[in-house]
């Protein structure tokens, strides 16, 4: 883990320099002017070697001083914050229609295998993975914004002035990103559940006279969703990087659609905090997942 | 014949258990496959539209760039199978030449993937040590980032176009191709013909790469074929973003990008070349599915 965070803070470290063109001008945005082209020279040390000024920038990054958008002079780390609400709003959302559309579909394939929801559930899972997520989006729009006009086709009004308009606004981007998790956990569950009823502890419960009822809610169901749990949380991750992508489609303004905002405007210094606080929080998200799996499951164990 | 190619041989005759007189695993490969149904339905596919990408500059009914300037917006007709852009093109030409984009991203970067990942991979687990620690240590950082994001950022740095958008997705592939290969070398190297080949004096390059290389190359033709599909996705998802292979240039996900602006007067636009995205990745995928149930010796009795 410490080994990966130093190497990825490299990494975003050398983004600033990667990029064709000065250092300085890059990190303040081309309409910077001479002082403040001095003043950044100065505080990075931007002159001296590339080591010195790393270890420079990550003692400030430590500090939580991720610098200042010199597009509109604000520090990067407000501007950021402005849009996690609307990203994590978009992928707890997405996680609960995965839920509403995989359970019962993988639970009715699992215990009707070879019945048509269990060709829905096979032929659902085949086209999700081939079917881009950005065109599902926008087939979305085509049929419910423009031709039915039942949803708005893109944006985010504040919950505080137009709750209705909000939550319809959320519907599309949410169904989008969800659907592609939706596949993922569909297949997974049929096929846990589909562990769970070989086990013996099924049959003693069938031999010993309950109900099938009762197998099925008691029994099978509650082992399946152990393992399912913990792989909804394993694709949070995926949820997060789907989100960039979800983000663009709908002009959702989250801190994916900043990323790609970022570049366009050229400005750099965003770019360079926003990418690093997405893959901290997708390794974080990462590190918690194998921590909880080992509490769920005791046969696993971390050194 | 060497030692090390007899004891392969004969391991994989033992693998395979009874197989047949005179059948070779690769024939029984191809005939397992045959008989997989949603593998042919995929090889299909992928075949027909290597075909048509193939032919394209022949069977295309106009020229892709040419702009119709009194057809724009031309609605599906007789004229024009699948309508024209706003500048008039026909959109089934560009589709068909932009399979050859699609085709060539996906080969040629999974291709340089495969190149430098695969004899990573085996070095690394063959010989442990300090270059399994580097090697590994830097791919954990490069798989911190979501595969996404980490394309975008590459791009930002090198700007769009074909060339960089092929070196983006080697890139973000390499590390799961090294992995890959690392965890089967660590399997076959304990077995007795690797021992046996160690016994008799055979040099560490030509065990590496005559004596286990041909014993995991099944594993790596699926791992590709799937990562092809991957690819496919990911350029098309970074051209629709704006960061990939830009206009005029008929790349299926930026056609779909602009077809985005233009949903309410021309709805075919946005539509079509999402489907050509959604047939070939699914296409790909389905055979990779395929290729993995019938290149186990395990699971072919079960096809």
């Amino acid at each position: 883990m410490i080994p990966a965070l130093l190497l990825v803070s490299m990494a975003v470290f050398m983004i600033i320099h990667l990029i064709p063109g000065d250092p300085a001008k890059n990190i303040a945005g081309p309409n910077a002017t001479d002082e403040q082209l001095a003043a950044l020279t100065r505080r990075f040390g931007l002159d001296k070697p590339l080591p010195v000024q790393y270890v420079t920038w990550l003692g400030n990054a430590l500090r939580g001083d991720m610098g200042y958008s010199f597009i509109n002079k604000y520090p990067v780390n407000t501007l950021i914050a402005q849009r996690v609400p609307a990203t994590i709003e978009l992928a707890f959302s997405a996680a609960i229609v995965a839920v509403l559309i995989s359970f019962p579909l993988g639970i009715l394939s699992a215990l009707h295998p070879g019945s048509i929801f269990d060709f829905v559930t096979t032929l659902f899972s085949a086209l999700s993975f081939g079917v881009p997520a950005f065109w599902v989006g926008i087939m979305l729009i085509l049929l419910f914004g423009l031709q039915l006009r039942l949803l708005p086709p893109s944006g985010r009004p504040k919950f505080g002035e137009q709750p209705v308009q909000h939550l319809k606004s959320l519907i599309m981007p949410a169904c989008t990103l969800g659907i592609a998790l939706a596949a993922k956990l569909t297949r997974y569950l049929r096929s846990s559940m589909l562990d769970v009823l070989d086990q013996d502890y099924v049959r003693t419960a069938r031999a010993k006279g309950l109900r099938e009822r009762v197998v099925t809610l008691r029994h099978v169901l509650r082992n399946t969703l152990i393992p399912v749990i913990t792989i909804l949380g394993l694709q949070t991750g995926d949820l997060l990087s789907g989100a960039i992508i979800v983000e663009s489609v709908f002009a959702w303004p989250g801190v994916g659609r900043l990323t790609l905002q970022a570049i366009g405007w050229r400005d750099y210094s965003l770019l360079q905090a926003d990418v690093l606080y997405i893959v901290l929080a997708f390794m974080l998200i990462n590190l918690l997942t194998d921590l909880v799996y080992g509490l769920v499951d005791p046969r696993i164990r971390y050194a | 014949m060497t030692v090390e190619v007899r004891e392969t041989r004969r391991r994989q005759r033992i693998d395979t258990d009874e197989q047949p007189k005179g059948e070779s695993l690769r024939r029984r490969s191809i005939r397992a496959l045959l008989r997989h149904r949603s593998g042919m339905v995929g090889l299909v596919i992928t075949l027909v539209l290597l075909v048509l990408a193939l032919l394209a500059p022949a069977i295309a009914p106009y020229d892709e760039l040419t702009m119709h300037a009194a057809d724009r917006f031309h609605s599906p007709s007789a004229t024009y199978l699948l309508g024209t852009d706003e500048f008039g093109r026909d959109i089934l030409s560009r589709i068909l030449i932009g399979a050859r984009i699609s085709f060539s991203v996906g080969f040629i970067s999974v291709s340089i993937a495969t190149a430098l990942g695969v004899p990573i991979g085996l070095i690394a687990g063959y010989a442990g040590g300090w270059f399994d620690g580097v090697t590994m240590r830097f791919f954990d950082a490069l798989l911190a980032f979501p595969a996404i994001l980490l394309a975008i950022v590459i791009m930002a740095i090198l700007g769009p176009g074909p060339f960089p958008a092929i070196m983006a997705i080697a890139i973000v592939n390499i590390p799961t191709f090294a992995r890959l290969t690392r965890g089967n070398v660590f399997a076959e190297k304990e077995k007795d013909y690797v021992e046996a080949a160690r016994a008799v004096g055979v040099r560490p390059r030509r065990i590496i790469f005559r004596t286990i290389l041909p014993n995991v190359v099944s594993t790596q033709l699926v791992h590709m074929t799937v990562s092809a599909a991957a690819a496919i996705l990911l350029e098309a998802a970074l051209s629709y973003l704006g960061l990939g292979i830009p206009p005029p240039a008929p790349s299926w996900g930026s056609m779909v990008s602009i077809g985005q602006d233009y949903l309410r007067q021309a709805p075919w636009y946005g539509i079509f070349p999402g489907l050509a995205i959604t047939s070939l990745v699914m296409g790909l995928y389905l055979l990779g599915d395929g290729l993995r149930d019938a290149l186990d010796p395990r699971r072919q009795r079960l096809i």
